[in-house]
């Protein structure tokens, strides 16, 4: 059952939110973007509404809302540390459905991978998620062959139509922002179709680092990174020392976001180093999320929202690499030796 | 629930120097601890660095740290401030169960040495609970043999072959590789005796190759991973293999699950 609201409705509903809650939500950054001057949508806490990018994709997605870019974890003297405090109070995000996937991915490494983790949980427990619903698929989306087109566990879904939003609350706590507006019996949409289609081998095994499908990434790819970075489901981490000053004894551990593309991810003390190629950086990558996470929690890492494909500075395309992974189990066989 | 991040102050209570590059600081810890599980060891403002148990006292771990990295260099210099921080055990570590009553094989390689020590250890003080006990180690050179004290007192209990890249014209030492010494180990059971291997790639594949010529079964066959573990607790991405993290499924794997692992 939903709720059929006007535009200024739908904004006071925005406004009521913001006063219990820190509303986070794409929003355009005219130029924003580092390495050129075209404009960028990215995460950021919404002052006004009317900010609220509704009829693009993201380019990044709403991932750091849960796993900050950079996140202090404590801070440190010779003799002693403090925990850093949460950075954020209660929230709610504004995401789309394969992004409503990627939080059951978070989850699942965070929460659900032998160890609990301290910092994500504090602020995954103050969190709440609204499906800005997709009638339409993007032109890099491919969420329907990755079984992520339908969302899954979010508090609200909305849909912009015209002028109107149909608002689908799923939060009992929030139905009385919904007081003396008109009920309609509608069922949000979402995409049925993307343009583009992928299919995952079932016999897709690690063999497949014998193919010489990578090859080609050995060249294309110059190992910058942007891929994970933009990727919802991407959650690799370093930790790094800050000093506050140089002949000082005090300062801070952060961790910071890390690409397993990018040199240095593997380096282990003394200089040894795995996956010096980058086409073996890209199989350890698209593995990870076609293959690995699965054998390991039992559904695929990647959501199909097409990100990495985006933005890539190559034009290198991951859903092209996922339909070459037929070719490439042909040619090595599936005999694991 | 526990922030499994902020390390813990641990005294300095020994430093055992092998080499100048090799030290073996002894830990204050109270805890439940493995051979082959690791620590998180850490100096402010430089970092982090996994570091393998190489032995476990009452009330004390020991762990010895190779001058390689920036994090350990500066233990290293710095050290001298009397405590560390640490954080763990992490990982799988060894189970001495899986070795009772059975022949024993161990091969290491350079700091390899480390994480096996306490295995070695247990089955050289508590030698009834073994058949026999072999230990193959090699080092680059005499200059880099560590645990040397441990070694002596090992050779009493049990088969040591020490290996160098050694001088010449000294006769307490084998020249060449641990691999070469596999042939012509002498094993009664085949299908029981359980070889552990740890050490660089190479070395741990050649090994392996030779104990399965030899004739020992693959699932009896251990080997221990080394990768750049960060977090130790399955967040960081840092030391998956495949659909592995090493950091809490190994270090320690059975061959067969080991020998799968494509990086
Ligand atoms: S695939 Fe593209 S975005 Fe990713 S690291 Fe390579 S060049 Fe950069
Ligand atoms: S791998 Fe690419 S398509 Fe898949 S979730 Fe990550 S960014 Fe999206
Ligand atoms: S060391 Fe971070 S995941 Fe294993």
């Amino acid at each position: 059952m939903g709720y059929t609201l006007s535009k200024e409705q739908f904004e006071t509903l925005v406004n009521r939110l913001s006063e219990q809650y820190q509303v986070f939500a794409p929003v355009k950054f005219v130029g924003g973007n580092t390495f050129t001057d075209v404009d960028v949508i990215r995460y950021d806490q919404v002052k006004n509404p009317e900010e609220i990018v509704l009829d693009q994709k993201s380019d990044y997605s709403f991932k750091e809302v849960l796993l900050p870019l950079s996140e202090t974890l404590f801070y440190y003297t010779e003799e002693q540390t403090k925990e850093a405090d949460i950075p954020r109070g209660e929230a709610v995000v504004f995401l789309r459905s394969c992004e409503m996937h990627a939080v059951k991915v978070l989850d699942d490494i965070y929460l659900n991978n032998k160890f609990e983790d301290y910092y994500y949980k504090r602020l995954r427990d103050k969190i709440k998620f609204i499906v800005i619903a997709c009638p339409e698929s993007f032109d890099s989306c491919f969420c329907v062959d990755m079984g992520t087109n339908k969302p899954e566990g979010q508090d609200m879904i909305i849909e912009q139509q015209g002028d109107q939003f149909l608002v689908v609350n799923e939060n009992p706590q929030w139905e009385a922002y919904f007081e003396g507006y008109a009920k309609v019996d509608q069922a949000p949409s979402y995409a049925k179709e993307n343009k583009v289609k992928v299919h995952i081998p079932e016999n897709l095994n690690p063999n497949i680092a014998k193919s010489s499908i990578w090859e080609e990434y050995d060249t294309r790819c110059i190992a910058c990174g942007r891929c994970n970075f933009v990727c919802p489901t991407c959650t690799c981490f370093t930790m790094q020392d800050i000093l506050y000053s140089d002949n000082g004894k005090a300062g801070e551990r952060r961790r910071v976001q890390a690409s397993c593309m990018v040199d240095g991810f593997t380096d282990v003390a003394g200089g040894g180093s795995y996956r010096k190629k980058f086409g073996e950086r890209m199989r350890f990558k698209m593995m990870h999320k076609v293959y690995d996470f699965r054998k390991r929690f039992g559904y695929n890492m990647c959501v199909g929202c097409g990100r990495c494909d985006d933005v890539c500075p190559e034009y290198i395309s991951f859903s092209a690499n996922i339909n070459k992974l037929e070719e490439g189990m042909k040619e090595v066989g599936e005999e694991h030796a | 629930m526990r922030n499994e991040y902020i390390p813990f102050i641990s005294e300095i209570t020994e430093v055992i120097k092998h080499t100048d590059i090799e030290y073996t600081f002894r830990m204050t810890y109270e805890g439940d601890v493995r051979p082959g599980q690791f620590f998180e060891v850490s100096l402010p403002k430089y970092g982090e660095a996994p570091i393998s148990v190489s032995g476990i006292g009452d009330g004390t771990v020991d762990l010895t740290i190779r001058k390689v990295g920036h994090v350990t260099g500066e233990i290293f210099e710095n050290y001298v401030g009397d405590k560390l921080f640490l954080r763990g055990p992490y990982g799988n570590g060894f189970d001495v169960d899986d070795y009772k009553g059975k022949e024993i094989l161990v091969v290491a390689g350079g700091t390899g040495l480390s994480p096996v020590r306490g295995v070695v250890d247990y089955f050289a003080t508590h030698q009834s609970e073994a058949k026999s006990l072999t230990l193959i180690a090699g080092f680059k050179s005499p200059n880099d043999i560590l645990f040397f004290e441990d070694i002596a007192r090992w050779k009493q209990h049990a088969q040591v072959i020490l290996t160098v890249d050694c001088a010449e014209g000294d006769t307490d030492c084998h020249i060449g590789l641990v691999t070469q010494f596999i042939p012509d180990i002498k094993i009664e059971n085949m299908d029981e005796a359980v070889a552990v291997v740890v050490g660089p790639p190479i070395m741990m594949r050649f090994s392996v190759m030779g104990l399965l010529d030899l004739g020992l079964k693959e699932e009896n066959i251990w080997i221990s991973q080394e990768r750049k573990m960060c977090c130790g607790i399955g967040k960081c991405g840092h030391c998956k293999i495949g659909e592995s993290y090493v950091c809490i499924d190994g270090p320690v794997y059975r061959y067969p699950e080991g020998k799968l692992l494509i990086d």
